[in-house]
């Protein structure tokens, strides 16, 4: 042994080292402390956000069924990618991963998600709403990279082919941020943007669900908690019949126009087409901006809703009303006040001419009204004068919108000098009290409020409040307008002879049925400037209209046609008629029949579109392997 | 002198401490691992090494620490042998060259390293005469802990090499380091800092700015220590329970079965486990630290300042890691992180603790 225990180390320096000891050891106690204790709930709230994962159930919406209980309207599975940030690793390197993965644009999809800035990170966004097989593999393969991929349940909405009742049903798209505060949804809610799914949005949509699982740090599930169920929409049942919609769709032959059909006595919209339309299965969850670009700026205009919408001349339709009040008014004598047409008349000192140049001859108020004859008509409205004319389109509903509760619904124009004088600072002039009375000027309505006007009429002064959906607890909304049964009488003897008499409207005829109608040609272009121009574009050719109701007495559908750029009313006549056929066929037959092709149709032409794109990426796959 | 060992001397209280925290770690070896099969039956394993350390402890406190002492030139050469040795024919793994095979087993030299500068440096400053340490001894010391540290990490194994640095200066305090050197070193250090940056390999430049800077993104490179801390933080005061960590569970603690294993500990058993932990820890320094004081002679303290600063490094460093107050590195927690050769390796540093507390009778 030797000497090193005669020096020894200073005890004060032990005691540094100890003092050294406790010090740090309490010192991480002291951020223990601050982590365990002081900021628990906030590092808890972390784990579990780790812990659980939280995926929507979407609820499907409420299907639209026709009067006859058939689906025009449902929705079918489809599995959605979506996109939770919460796990996400790093933005830079998986965004355009994804986007080739999926066959985003990497440009749209930096767009769309700077949309989700703000939002919590745990808030799924939806990156393709109708995966395809490659992209559900694609999300397969990389769960353990890029967990913040998930696939989920949607449904779809699926609208009948080709458009059909495109106008009527609208469509769904993701709510916009005043939609979603409105409603307090949460984003990329799904909700109505236009038609029946925007005006009954809240009964339609359903209320989402949640399925809360348990995943490990590989975003695998590892166990389930409780789910919130998805609360599904309610259905709606429309008035509409589908045999007399498919009749409609398929005598107009995609003219553009409109027609509407309804049932005078409720207010029942039986048929309800409004041509060019869209298809709105392209909107059914998201569009694209080019889509929306060609849809908005196409001059046919697919996105208007002629039926509701579209604010045009009468034309001679208007004559109904001209005649409706002269006699409520006793101005003529439905017998004895005639008039001679030549072709022409003279008023305040211009010249108007009759649609028929080499005139009528003479005509009383049936003729006139069989014949459609102008000149007749010039001097009714010349006795009426502007006031009264104003006052019985107001009347019978013109002028204002039906309130068939659909959304942006036109409600016309009943001119008057009050108007005029309001609008245009202008005295009004005696000569244009002559261009309303045969339904050019100023005077606009909507193909509803005609069915409205003359379903009302012919109902002996019944207006029944159009609608849509069929509500077995709600009456139809009914109102009393005085009308002389005498008036309606005539009016619609008159009419029926327009049809049945070798009138302007014999296109109409039906065998066994007691069609009545009026045709009218609403002018676009002066009949002058026609005759000196010899012959005018498409564009600028004459709107055709045709009303037909049927029976005469006591009728049980109206129905307006449109053809616009239609030439003359009598073209439009045969649609009514097929309108008409068909509701008396089914009358006859029964309700029931199992609905058309339509969803059949609809879900074929989505195969095919998987079909589409599962070839091309398999051709992008082989080219890129050579 | 030394053959007949006082086992009636053996620290009964440093053995039920490390045996203590051994426990605690081996449980939660088996909770990390419970529901891994590639995993399965770690704990087990992790039993057979401390008992295998145990023994160890036992056998290294039979041997005369003056025996390494005064061999302990050879063991210094030996190492820096070894070390060359890597250079020359180590296996290189992930970019480092730090193991050596030999004989089908895998050696990493660095970890002798730390054994021959701890009695390199005993053996040195124990031998200084007087109070205090002149240049020249500080001067010796820097050359002959300064020789392995670089080389080691050249390996590059900045972890280790790191390590060495502690064991040194510790050495140089208890041996009597002067107020104005002490002063001169740090002012020294720190003008070094700016350098040591340049050195750096790029990795490691990483690892740091990760930890300056950690909001790298959720799942970045500052994602582990994040998870880490949300282990621990979310344990709260009493913890979730044995098993019941959902951060443990569900694999969100990195490597958690071995370096990360304080986060898993802190999650289960809260506040409380980790105040039950680090007071044994206390326990244990302050134990080193008595045994050292009456350490037989200078050589026997400083071996024991030796083991003392590897534990505290090891425990600031892991601890520290954990709870996001220092850089990731694979530096592992004494007596609780998974792993063998930490195991043994820490039960031979308790050992030579052993040897010199039963050896402090000079005079019998």
């Amino acid at each position: 042994m030797n000497l090193h225990n005669e020096s020894r180390i200073p005890a004060w320096r032990i005691t540094v080292l100890r003092s050294f000891s406790v010090v740090l050891l309490l010192l991480l106690l002291i951020a223990f402390w601050q982590l365990q204790v002081v900021k628990s709930d906030y590092y808890s709230n972390l784990a579990e956000r780790n812990r659980i994962r939280t995926l929507p159930l979407m609820a499907p919406r409420g299907l639209i069924l026709d009067r006859d209980g058939r689906p025009l309207v449902d929705h079918y599975p489809s599995t959605s990618v979506i996109l939770v940030r919460e796990h996400m690793k790093d933005i830079e390197d998986s965004l355009p991963v994804i986007a080739r993965g999926l066959e985003l644009d990497p440009a749209w999809l930096a767009e769309y998600l700077e949309k989700y800035r703000d939002a919590p990170p745990y808030q799924p966004i939806v990156l393709e709403d109708e995966a395809t097989i490659a992209d559900i593999a694609f999300v397969e393969a990389h769960r353990t990279d890029m967990p913040e991929l998930e696939l989920i349940q949607m449904y779809r909405r699926r609208y009948p082919p080709d458009g059909l009742g495109a106008h009527l049903f609208g469509y769904v798209g993701e709510a916009t941020k005043t939609e979603i505060e409105a409603a307090n949804l949460p984003l990329g809610a799904i909700v109505g943007k236009l038609g029946l799914e925007r005006s009954y949005d809240a009964v339609l949509r359903g209320e989402d669900g949640e399925r809360r699982v348990i995943v490990d740090s590989r975003g695998k599930e590892v166990a389930k908690l409780d789910d919130k169920r998805p609360t599904a929409g309610h259905k709606i049942r429309l008035t509409l019949d589908s045999d007399v919609q498919f009749a409609a769709e398929q005598a107009m032959q995609g003219r553009q126009g409109a027609v509407v059909a309804l049932d005078p006595r409720t207010g029942d919209i039986l048929a309800f087409l409004s041509r060019p339309a869209y298809d709105p299965n392209v909107f059914a969850i998201r569009v694209r901006p080019d889509q929306w670009r060609a849809l908005t700026q196409d001059p046919a205009k697919p996105l208007l809703n002629r039926v509701t919408q579209a604010q045009l001349a009468p034309g001679s339709v208007f004559k109904i009303i001209m005649a409706a009040a002269a006699l409520e008014e006793n101005l003529i004598d439905p017998n004895t006040f005639t008039v001679f047409c030549p072709g022409y008349a003279n008023h305040y000192g211009r010249t108007f001419r009759c649609w028929q140049p080499q005139g009528h001859g003479t005509v009383n108020l049936h003729s006139a009204l069989v014949h459609s004859c102008d000149v007749f008509f010039y001097q009714v409205g010349r006795r009426l004068g502007i006031e009264r004319i104003a006052r019985y389109s107001k009347q019978y509903g013109l002028g204002s919108p039906t309130g068939i509760g659909f959304p942006d619904e036109k409600g016309g124009l009943v001119p008057s000098p009050e108007w005029k004088q309001r609008t245009q600072k202008q005295p009004w002039y005696d000569g244009e009290t002559i261009s309303v009375a045969v339904g050019q000027g100023p005077v606009l309505v909507t193909p509803l409020q005609l069915a409205y006007a003359v379903g009302g009429i012919a109902s002996g002064g019944n207006f029944a409040r159009p609608r849509l959906v069929l509500d077995p607890q709600e009456p139809a909304i009914l109102k009393q307008v005085p009308l002389r049964p005498e008036t309606v009488a005539l009016v619609t003897d008159a009419l029926w002879g327009v049809v049945n008499e070798g009138g302007t409207g014999a296109a109409a005829q039906i065998e066994g049925v007691d069609v009545a109608g009026k045709t009218g040609t609403a002018q676009l272009v002066g009949y002058d400037t026609v005759r000196r121009v010899g012959r005018v574009g498409r564009h600028l050719t004459d709107n055709a209209w045709f009303v037909g109701f049927a029976p005469r007495r006591n009728p049980e559908i109206v129905v307006a046609v449109l053809l616009e750029h239609g030439e003359h009313g009598a073209l439009a006549a045969p649609v009514a008629r097929e309108v008409i056929r068909a509701y008396f066929e089914k009358k006859q037959r029964g309700p029931g029949a199992p609905l058309s092709e339509a969803a059949r149709l609809s879900k074929a032409s989505m195969d095919a579109k998987e079909a589409q794109a599962s070839e091309r990426r398999a051709n992008a796959a082989a080219e890129e392997q050579r | 002198m030394s053959g007949r060992a006082r086992y009636r001397e053996f620290d009964w209280f440093l053995f039920g401490l490390v045996l203590l925290i051994s426990i605690l770690g081996i449980l939660e070896i088996y909770s990390t691992t419970q529901n891994q099969p590639r995993f399965a039956g770690m704990y087990l394993r992790q039993l057979a090494w401390v008992g295998i350390g145990l023994v160890l402890m036992f056998l290294v406190s039979r041997i005369d620490y003056h025996t390494l002492l005064d061999n302990s030139l050879w063991i210094y050469i030996a190492t820096l042998a070894g070390l060359v040795a890597v250079f020359l024919f180590g296996t290189e793994i992930f970019g480092a060259r730090r193991w050596i095979v030999v004989g089908g087993l895998t050696f990493q030299v660095s970890e002798l390293a730390k054994w021959s500068i701890i009695i390199v440096l005993a053996k040195y400053v124990g031998d200084v005469r007087g109070e205090t340490l002149a240049l020249r001894h500080l001067a010796t010391v820097a050359i002959l802990a300064g020789v392995p540290v670089v080389m080691i990490a050249a390996q590059p194994d900045l972890g280790t090499a790191l390590t060495l640095v502690p064991v040194a200066a510790t050495g140089v305090f208890l041996g009597g380091l002067r107020w104005k050197h002490a002063l001169a070193l740090l002012i020294l250090g720190l003008l070094l800092l700016p350098a040591g940056w340049f050195a750096l390999r790029d990795y490691q430049r990483q690892r740091l700015v990760t930890f300056v800077n950690p909001e790298h993104g959720p799942r970045g490179p500052g994602y582990q220590t994040m998870q880490s801390k949300i282990a621990v933080g979310s344990g709260g005061f009493w913890g979730k329970g044995l098993g019941e960590g959902s951060q443990n569970q569900l694999g969100f603690i990195p490597v958690r079965h071995a370096e990360f294993i304080f986060a898993a500990y802190a999650e289960e058993h809260g506040f409380a486990g980790v105040l039950l932990a680090l007071s044994l820890y206390l326990m244990l320094l302050l134990r080193l630290l008595k045994v050292m004081e009456s350490a037989a002679d200078r050589a026997g303290a400083l071996l024991i300042g030796g083991v003392f600063s590897l534990l505290v490094f090891h425990l600031l460093v892991n601890v520290g890691m954990v709870i996001g107050y220092m850089p990731v590195t694979g530096i592992p927690l004494p007596l609780m992180s998974y792993g063998g050769s930490a195991t043994i390796s820490t039960f031979l540093m308790l050992g030579l603790v052993m040897t010199v507390r039963m050896r402090r009778f000079v005079n019998l």
